[in-house]
């Protein structure tokens, strides 16, 4: 059988933020939505990419294993979703060595191509766009269908999830907006953490590089103190679910 | 009082046999460390604003241009007499810095004409009868020493200045009193005394009656302040006023390249703990004297050259203090004051000296492991580096010379032979032993690479003869250095706190590491076509292709970079060498990174002419693209064994990259100390800091007086750098994640 192959956008040997401990993070191209913030347009399209194999990885990781060992592997994009297929060999590679893994995904695939994934990696950072369909759709440009069953298949299984949630300010920056977040994680068993990330501006040279046309050109970064606030808000309400 | 534990060093001189057998490993945490009292406060702000006062006179704040430094040629001096708790100073006042000539006269005229003093009439006249170091080492030096010296390909030289790189072991003047030690030269005196003096024992007799000499000064020096040190330190803080008697001694004897102290931390803690046991002294009282004793160290002075500075940034003293590690029956030997010594860096603010060195090993304790990464988030002021890989060679009272040169404390020493540029070396091999940027032919004549694009293989035939050429002639240049340097400028104190059978090695040193890997695998995996100039140089290179970078964890060019390594420190050690030392290399470059690529032309990796080596062993600049652990398995990669002087790493990061919680941080920080020491990483530098803060510092430099970063091998002050090296560094790969 021919190996499966995925396109590689990069390899960051030494992530803090995606997971806990020290990671190994394996940014995977292709990406269905096109958020207006995203800070890595480059990996929407499959252009550019470096394929690799499972083993190609696996054996890249094998390297370096010993710093990761209160750590593991992230599996980011990208969408890493959009390769389910290698994804899953990946993360079945991974078990089988005992590595924690994790997959940061928007899941923005829908749930038949993505459930065996869930259900391999240690676990799940979901990073849910917009509390509304709207204002999903606005982001994005996609439905959120996707994304609430993933949450919905994690709660199921029982698979560890850490919510994420980017704040940009005149979008998603209201507390209107962080209670909707909230409205959709409360009561969910699965969901371990809720993160709220600020929106920042160092993604924006990849659009003009790319020639793509970003919106938000003009919006600043969330003030430390507009974030604190709405992190109080989660601390209320999402407290240890 | 209570005795310390006996054993074989009450008998005759042994200071580790007194450590291991008296000190208390601490597990705890920092919880038990003292704030700086107002006292020291008070004296720190004095000094502050001396530092001032200094920066704002152009870097020197006075000179005592009338006295030839030595151990016992002034008056004592205090920084505030009433207040002071260790006392001592080089010269009669804070920061006058003194004149040592032995080194060379020239260097001591030049530096006093920079900054405008005139010499003493008397000290020139001394050395219208008197040579220094410098005159011998030109006496005889060879045409083609000059001509490699004058081209760059091999640089920093101690020919004109004090080699420095030697620990005294200043515990023995604690330990024992300076008569004993005098007793003890007297008999090593005895001893070479046979029927058949050759050269060899002649110049050691003269060398102990040299050292007996100074240790009788050093009395003096002591007798100077009100202090009697010729029996051993009763308590703490006579412990601490023998030890820096000791140091301060050498200090005013010489003006060496790189001055440490050594691995005095677990020693002091023995008298420490005894006191605070015994009801004589209170932690914050043992904190208050530690903290008087770093001030002493960081008004550490030299006069040196802008010429000097410019290889050498910041006014370093590499006063290396070596803290941690691992005793030889497995216990750790971190103590309380280990912990003491790091908190001065709270207490007194950031500092680039003492240069805090923690010889790190998986087996520290976690507790200790967390608050030295603390420690460097917060002050970027501390080096690591591996005891696994030391204590195999070196036990485990080994100390840190400079940067990351290895040695037991008080039995080794080396002649510090700065560094060659292997870089410039390649540019020989491509343009058949003439000079890129001169035309010079300073190397052996053969036929340059010839076509439109360079063979790998040709280039590696002429390589090797360059390296061959190139080794001998640097080995033999040191012999010349090290031969004067002996005879003119012998370190006597210093030598006076070793024992009397010395294992030395002939520290050589490469620069441009990163540069040569990247050049030859350009050559080897893409297609590099020279650019020549009318005189049928290549003075350029156009690159057709990608080809593997050192600093991703790629064999393909890593294997070069230890390739290269083996091969010249296989060359280097065909060449015999003065007093049989035996031959080291370290990769290393100081701040010199900057100078080298200065005198270096455009390199077939693409680096054009004039642009900066990366620092030590590192990657070049932006081309580590995997992240830092795949940076560190590169370095990781070069092997201790053809490189024991030592390899240095200097890793920035900012803080968010370090992790989302401080705790996080800390963790994280520990743990890549620890992966990177079993993969085999011999020192890394650690700064974490946004590239934000240095670009405002480069133009606001009075809101940064004690910004500290690491560069290669020693902390510097960051406003204290010149404006190319500030650049240099804000140019390095900071890693950072989007």
């Amino acid at each position: 059988m021919e190996p499966i192959i995925g396109q590689v956008h990069s390899i960051e040997t030494f992530g803090t933020v995606d997971g806990p401990g020290i990671r190994y993070i394996v940014f995977l191209k292709g990406c269905p939505f096109r958020c207006l913030y995203c800070h890595n347009p480059d990996t929407w399209r499959n252009a550019g990419a470096t394929a690799m194999s499972v083993n190609e990885i696996v054996e890249d990781f094998l390297r370096y294993k010993k710093f990761y060992d209160n750590g593991g592997v992230t599996i980011s994009g990208g969408e890493p979703l959009m390769q389910s297929r290698f994804v899953e060999e990946l993360l079945e590679s991974f078990r089988a060595l005992k590595v924690h893994t994790v997959i940061d995904t928007a899941g923005s695939v829908p749930i038949t191509e993505s459930k065996k994934c869930l259900e391999l990696a240690s676990l799940v950072l979901l990073d849910i766009k917009a509390p509304n369909e709207e204002m999903y759709r606005r982001i994005t440009s996609q439905s959120m269908k996707d994304t609430l069953d993933t949450l919905d298949y994690c709660e199921k299984i029982g698979k560890s999830v850490w919510i994420r949630h980017v704040v940009v300010p005149g979008l998603t920056d209201s507390d209107e907006s962080i209670n909707g977040i909230c409205d959709i994680v409360a009561g969910r068993k699965c969901v371990e953490r809720v993160e709220l990330l600020p929106f920042h501006k160092l993604g924006e040279f990849k659009w003009r590089e790319l020639g793509l046309d970003y919106k938000l050109y003009d919006t600043p970064a969330p003030t430390n103190l507009r974030m604190a606030e709405l992190r109080a808000i989660i601390d209320k309400r999402c407290k240890r679910l | 009082m209570k005795d310390f534990v006996s054993g074989k060093w009450d008998h005759h001189i042994d200071v580790r046999d007194f450590i291991v057998k008296n000190y208390t490993p601490y597990d705890g945490d920092e919880s038990f460390l003292q704030p700086p009292t107002d006292r020291t406060l008070k004296i720190w702000e004095k000094i502050s604003d001396l530092m001032k006062q200094e920066r704002d006179k152009g870097g020197v704040l006075d000179i005592d241009t009338h006295t030839i430094s030595d151990i016992d040629a002034y008056d004592a001096g205090y920084i505030d007499k009433e207040k002071e708790i260790i006392v001592g100073l080089q010269t009669d006042a804070p920061l006058k810095r003194a004149v040592m000539p032995f080194g060379g006269l020239r260097m001591i005229e030049n530096s006093l004409d920079a900054y405008g003093y005139e010499m003493d009439e008397r000290i020139s006249d001394v050395f219208q009868y008197r040579k220094t170091h410098n005159d011998g080492v030109f006496d005889a030096y060879t045409p083609a020493m000059r001509a490699a010296r004058k081209s760059g390909i091999i640089t920093g030289l101690p020919d004109a200045y004090g080699r420095g790189r030697i620990i005294g072991d200043y515990r023995r003047v604690a330990l024992y009193g300076v008569d004993f030690l005098i007793e003890e030269k007297k008999r090593t005196k005895e001893n070479f005394n046979n029927p058949s003096l050759n050269e060899e024992s002649i110049r050691c007799r003269e060398e102990q009656s040299d050292q007996i000499r100074a240790l009788k000064k050093l009395k003096a020096l002591g007798h100077s302040y009100g202090f009697d040190i010729s029996a051993p330190a009763k308590d703490t803080k006579e412990a601490f006023q023998w030890l820096y008697f000791g140091y301060l001694a050498a200090i005013k004897e010489q003006n060496g390249a790189a001055m440490s102290l050594g691995r005095t931390s677990t020693f002091l803690d023995i008298y420490a703990t005894r006191d605070i046991e015994e009801g004589r002294y209170s932690e914050a009282d043992i904190q208050e004297i530690v903290d008087d004793f770093i001030m002493k160290l960081r008004v550490v002075r030299f006069l040196r050259t802008p010429a000097y500075d410019d290889l050498f940034s910041g006014d370093p003293n590499w006063i290396t203090e070596s803290i941690g590690g691992i005793c030889s029956d497995g216990r750790h030997m971190v103590t309380k004051m280990s912990y003491r010594f790091l908190h001065t860096l709270t207490n007194l603010g950031p500092a680039p000296e003492p240069n805090m060195t923690v010889l790190w090993s998986t087996h520290l304790p976690d507790n200790f492991k967390k608050y030295c990464a603390e420690m460097s988030i917060k002050t970027c002021s501390i080096q690591y580096e591996s005891d696994r890989l030391m204590r195999k060679r070196f036990g485990d009272d080994y100390g840190i010379a400079c940067c990351v040169s290895a040695m037991v404390i008080g039995k080794q020493m080396q002649f510090f032979g700065a560094r060659t540029n292997l870089a410039k070396a390649l540019l020989y091999a491509i343009n058949g032993g003439r000079d890129e940027k001169s035309g010079d032919q300073i190397g052996p004549q053969f036929l340059a690479c010839r076509g439109n694009v360079l063979q790998f293989d040709d280039v590696m035939k002429k390589y090797d003869v360059i390296l061959e050429w190139l080794a001998s002639l640097y080995v033999n240049t040191l012999n010349v250095i090290h031969y004067m340097h002996d005879k003119y400028c012998y370190e006597k104190i210093q030598m006076a706190l070793h024992d009397d059978e010395i294992d030395r090695t002939l520290a050589c040193g490469i620069a441009g590491l990163s540069v040569v890997a990247d050049s030859l695998s350009a050559i080897k995996y893409a297609k590099v076509k020279p650019i020549r100039n009318e005189d049928n140089l290549c003075v350029d290179y156009v690159i057709e292709g990608d080809y593997p970078k050192f600093g991703n964890n790629d064999s393909r060019v890593d294997d070069i970079a230890v390739e290269v390594t083996r091969r010249f420190i296989e060359k280097l050690k065909k060449v015999p060498s003065y007093r049989n030392a035996r031959h080291t290399m370290s990769i290393l470059t100081i701040t010199s990174n900057v100078v080298y690529g200065k005198k270096t032309g455009s390199t077939p990796d693409g680096r054009k002419a004039g642009e900066p080596f990366a620092p030590g062993a590192n990657p070049m600049h932006g081309r580590d693209m995997n992240g830092c652990v795949a940076s560190m398995m590169s370095v990781a990669k070069l092997p201790y064994e053809f490189a024991e002087d030592g390899i240095s790493y200097t890793f920035s990061i900012v803080p968010n990259a370090l992790g989302d919680s401080e705790d996080a941080r800390e963790t994280n920080l520990a743990t890549l100390l620890d992966s990177y020491i079993l993969a085999d990483g011999h020192h890394i530098n650690v700064n974490v800091l946004n590239r934000e803060v240095l670009i405002d510092a480069m133009d606001h430099p009075e809101k940064y007086p004690q910004l500290t970063i690491r560069v290669s091998g020693y902390a510097v002050n960051f406003i204290k750098l010149t404006r190319e090296q500030q650049q240099e560094v804000i140019a390095r790969t900071f890693f950072d994640q989007i």
